[in-house]
């Protein structure tokens, strides 16, 4: 279960970068339909959050420690919003790179996760 | 961000190509303070050197952050130290960490000129003192 969230979401996060990429090459700001993708891969992350809590109370763990775990959860879960907040003050196309490389963190992120948990 | 905008005297760091900049910091920031915090409090004997690097790595980090986030002509400098200060370790610890592996039993941010975290270590404070020089000429 969580395997297959943490592929859809380092998935999606390479979507959103890839879709917010193309924005920044174009010359644009992040717009209302980049935002509604962030939430979207957000709302992944906090999932995943919620899943991994679950399974670690269910007495589950995680391969290289239960604070490491929690620790990449909860930076995964601020990594698209804290990139969203920065391109909503920088309504240029360097909004939309920074969002991009957002994406491109939070995969990062799923890759370490996928590890972590022990895959 | 009020503050700068209640002082526009004070020169923006953080306008186009330094929100990014912020961005990749703040991810730096988190990554280095974390990972050392963890390190230092769970196995410290195991690496003392290599984890105490990355803790003073995360903190050079933060200030960098702090001063592009606040701006003004004195930040401005003061980044720019920091960011050779950065660059400097990046290279004297990556080059360390590949003559004397031995003295480090752990990787530290910055071993081998920063390849575990797809060589930014080295390429952010590069970027970092390209963009600060440039904000100069931009002031009146």
């Amino acid at each position: 279960m969580l395997d297959a969230l943490t592929l859809v979401t380092g998935v999606a996060a390479l979507l959103l970068a890839a879709w917010c990429g193309w924005a920044a090459y174009r010359d644009q700001p992040t717009k209302d339909w980049h935002f509604i993708g962030m939430a979207v891969v957000s709302l992944l992350a906090l999932v995943q959050l919620v899943i991994g809590i679950v399974a670690l109370a269910r007495g589950e763990k995680p391969d290289q420690g239960t604070t490491i775990f929690v620790a990449y959860l909860l930076g995964a879960l601020a990594c698209v919003p804290a990139a969203a907040f920065m391109s909503l003050a920088e309504r240029t196309r360097w909004g939309s790179v920074t969002v991009a490389a957002g994406g491109v963190v939070l995969a990062v992120l799923e890759v370490r996760l996928f590890d972590i948990w022990g895959g | 961000m009020a503050t700068t905008e209640d002082k526009p005297a004070r020169t923006r760091l953080i306008g186009g190509p330094g929100m990014l900049l912020v961005w990749f910091y703040g991810v730096m920031v988190v990554g280095a303070v974390s990972r050392s915090v963890y390190q230092i409090a769970t196995e410290f004997d195991r690496a003392p050197l290599a984890y105490a690097l990355s803790a003073a790595a995360g903190v050079v980090y933060g200030f960098i952050t702090y001063t592009l986030v606040r701006g003004g002509e004195k930040a401005r400098r003061a980044a720019l130290v920091c960011c050779a200060a950065e660059l400097a370790g990046v290279l004297i610890v990556g080059t360390w960490t590949l003559v004397e592996p031995s003295a480090f039993p752990d990787a530290t941010v910055w071993s081998d000129y920063g390849m575990g975290y797809v060589f930014i270590p080295v390429l952010l404070p590069l970027s970092a003192m390209y963009w600060l020089r440039r904000a100069r000429t931009v002031t009146p």
